[in-house]
């Protein structure tokens, strides 16, 4: 009787996997970085979402910024026989090793938001966003926005020497360059938070006439941004009308200071790298078509018009 | 101690910053100008008393730690903690006397940990403070849930950016805690105590002072310290960022009691030397944004002032100017051959005091 009983368990065991196997027709693992800011804890929460949207069964590996984490996950992906592995790789070397065993198994890579540095027939394709790209779009905003009046502009970079930092200073300042009424007057770290944010940001004002010199501010980060919007703010002047705010990121936060007319434009650097990674993949999986080997996500631009509340309401249940 | 001796004391320091503060008004004229504007006062050198707040409130509680031969590297991750306890209580809807007040024993609850592992285990201090000022970020982003915990509040936005009589209410935090620490421990004999502990704890012990109890008190007044200067971060941006408040602050705290003329040997201490010496970092700060330089130097250049500082303070240049003075004939023969001399005398000075 005992054993009857077992005998029927496993087989409805069985028959449970089974019927799961067919209902998932794509097992992915996903190896993530860890969840050190609030994007990285959105793009997480977005690849999740995408996956049961397209009834993707997904393995979910978190590596807590440790490198020697993210190849044991792979390796165990290997193991399991997945159909496919999406890598947010926490450093850009050491990975030939690991993606050789992927490339054997018959098993695509696709790495997301960063790159690495090993041959790229080792990967199926990049899924990630163009840093000078965003710039330029923050750039090209601005340049709209003031017309053909004089403007001077206040620039809060990111953590010196670091890859935003210097990609977004380089397209926003080429999509500026050809406007001679445009001039960056000032430019300082801001170390992509927002209490330097706001401490640069009053020194930017003492320093150019108490702010009244000032036409716009642009922010590598939104963080920045927040903060350099108190300290106009508390200098007597209105952020978004007297200093015209533009910032990249997209947090939740810089919707509610454009619902207060605060900020003007932030550029998103999207969390959903997932889903054009799932759109590469099952067109491989369907006719073996092979994607490009960079796929750029959108830097989508967002204004005061593009009702924030809503945004904000969306964004705000992310992760962020 | 009468007054003109503390003065004497922290001299250096003044020279220093008000060197450093010329410089700054001769790079950015107006440097000097304070307006009243919006109902506050406004100007260079009210943003350096105003964003030196943290880094003085930290300089308060590490003096007295550093003066028992200790040190805290813990109070930038208890910023963090601070920030976050006030954020979260605040967002929960508890009135603003319950969040502050929570919000203080949470900082007196790290630093008793810290005194804890000093006082009774007799783990070093470097590295008893060391496990939060690892952990304690951790323990931040638990509370936030790893995200910028935002606020509106405004009797806790007041903390960072209200005024009173115009006066950035960060400026009247530090300086009457500053004054009330000094007081306390100047007028009755607890800094002579802390000052034993520091010198000899073995020998305060069986002199018959309670050492445990007072490192306790002392790494307990650094965790307080730590939270209020925590709610000032936070309240400034009235948000907690778990990732990024008081990063690094605990550094800039430890220069600030050095550059204020404190030994790190502990012995002896100035709290009002090392208020001048956050005052110090803040001007050099503050003259470096205003001046527009590339980003790039920013730390090259503080750091080439600081070392400036450090080298005029130094036991050794004290001999070397010492020699000066008191070398007959000193003000007519001022060759580099006199000043070579002058540095081999000036080291063999220096180890006859030894």
């Amino acid at each position: 009787m005992r054993t009857l009983k077992t005998l029927a368990g496993a087989v409805a065991f069985a028959a449970l996997m089974a019927g799961s196997a067919l209902a998932a027709d794509m097992t992915v693992g996903f190896s993530q970085i860890g969840s050190e800011s609030g994007w990285r804890a959105a793009e997480t929460t977005l690849t999740k979402e995408q996956a049961e949207k397209r009834g993707i069964d997904l393995k979910f590996a978190d590596a807590q910024q440790k490198q020697e984490n993210q190849i044991k996950a792979i390796r165990s992906f290997i193991a399991q026989g997945v159909d496919a592995i999406l890598l947010a790789p926490v450093v850009a070397t050491g990975w030939d090793q690991v993606l050789e065993e992927a490339k054997d198994a018959e098993i695509p890579v696709v790495l997301l938001d960063r790159q690495v540095d090993s041959s790229d027939d080792l990967y199926l394709t990049a899924v990630g966003s163009d840093l000078e790209h965003e710039g330029a779009v923050a750039g090209d905003w601005l340049v709209k926005a003031v017309g053909d009046k004089p403007c001077n502009v206040v620039q809060l970079e990111g953590t010196t020497g670091s890859s935003p930092a210097i990609k977004r200073k380089e397209g926003f300042e080429k999509a500026v360059s050809g406007h001679d009424n445009i001039k960056i007057v000032r430019s300082q770290t801001g170390d992509f938070t927002r209490t330097k944010g706001k401490e640069v940001m009053e020194s930017f004002l003492k320093a150019e006439n108490g702010g009244k010199d000032i036409c716009a501010l642009y922010a590598h980060n939104d963080d920045m941004a927040l903060g350099a919007i108190q300290a106009i703010k508390e200098a007597g002047l209105k952020p978004g009308k007297d200093i015209l705010v533009v910032s990249i990121d997209s947090v939740p936060d810089i919707f509610l200071a454009m619902q207060n007319g605060e900020a003007n434009a932030s550029v998103e650097l999207t969390p959903n790298m997932a889903g054009p990674a799932f759109d590469a993949l099952e067109a491989y999986f369907k006719d073996k078509k092979q994607p490009p080997k960079f796929i750029q996500t959108e830097s989508k631009l967002y204004t005061q018009d593009d009702d924030p509340k809503s945004v904000y309401e969306a964004k705000k249940n992310q992760g962020y | 101690m009468t007054l003109p001796a503390t003065m004497r004391r922290v001299l250096p320091q003044l020279v220093a910053l008000l060197v450093i503060l010329a410089l700054n008004t001769a790079i950015a004229p107006g440097f000097l100008d304070v307006a009243f504007a919006n109902g506050r006062l406004y100007g260079s050198l009210i943003d350096i008393l105003n964003r030196g707040a943290p880094v003085a409130l930290l300089a308060i509680g590490m003096t007295l730690v550093i003066a028992t031969r200790g040190i805290d590297l813990s109070v930038g991750a208890v910023m963090a903690i601070a920030g976050a306890v006030a954020a979260a209580l605040i967002t929960t809807g508890q009135p603003l006397a319950v969040t502050l007040v929570a919000t203080l024993g949470a900082g007196a609850l790290c630093g008793l940990w810290n005194g804890a592992l000093v006082a009774f285990l007799g783990i070093q201090p470097i590295i008893a403070t060391l496990i939060l000022m690892v952990a304690g970020r951790g323990i931040a982003q638990l509370i936030t849930e790893g995200i910028i915990l935002t606020f509106n509040d405004p009797g806790l936005v007041f903390v960072g950016s209200g005024t009173v009589l115009g006066v950035p209410f960060p400026i009247i935090l530090w300086v009457v805690i500053g004054l009330c620490v000094s007081l306390l421990f100047r007028v009755t004999a607890l800094g002579l105590l802390v000052e034993a502990i520091g010198v000899n704890r073995r020998a305060s012990t069986l002199a018959g002072i309670g050492t445990s109890a007072l490192l306790l008190a002392v790494y307990a007044a650094s965790g307080l310290c730590a939270a209020v200067a925590g709610v000032v971060a936070a309240a400034d941006i009235m948000g907690a960022d778990a990732n990024n408040a008081g990063l690094w602050l605990e550094l800039d705290a430890i220069l600030a009691v050095v550059v204020g003329g404190n030994s790190l040997m502990g012995g002896r201490f100035s709290i009002a030397g090392s208020l001048i010496g956050a005052m110090i970092i803040q001007s050099v700060n503050t003259g470096i944004l205003l001046a527009g330089f590339p980003p790039e130097f920013n730390l090259v250049i503080k750091a080439a002032i600081i070392v400036v500082i450090l080298v005029v303070q130094s036991p050794a240049s004290h001999t070397l100017s010492a020699y000066f003075r008191h070398r007959p004939g000193a003000a007519q023969d001022r060759s580099a051959g006199a000043v070579r001399a002058a540095g081999k005398t000036g080291s063999a000075g220096k180890e006859a005091v030894r």
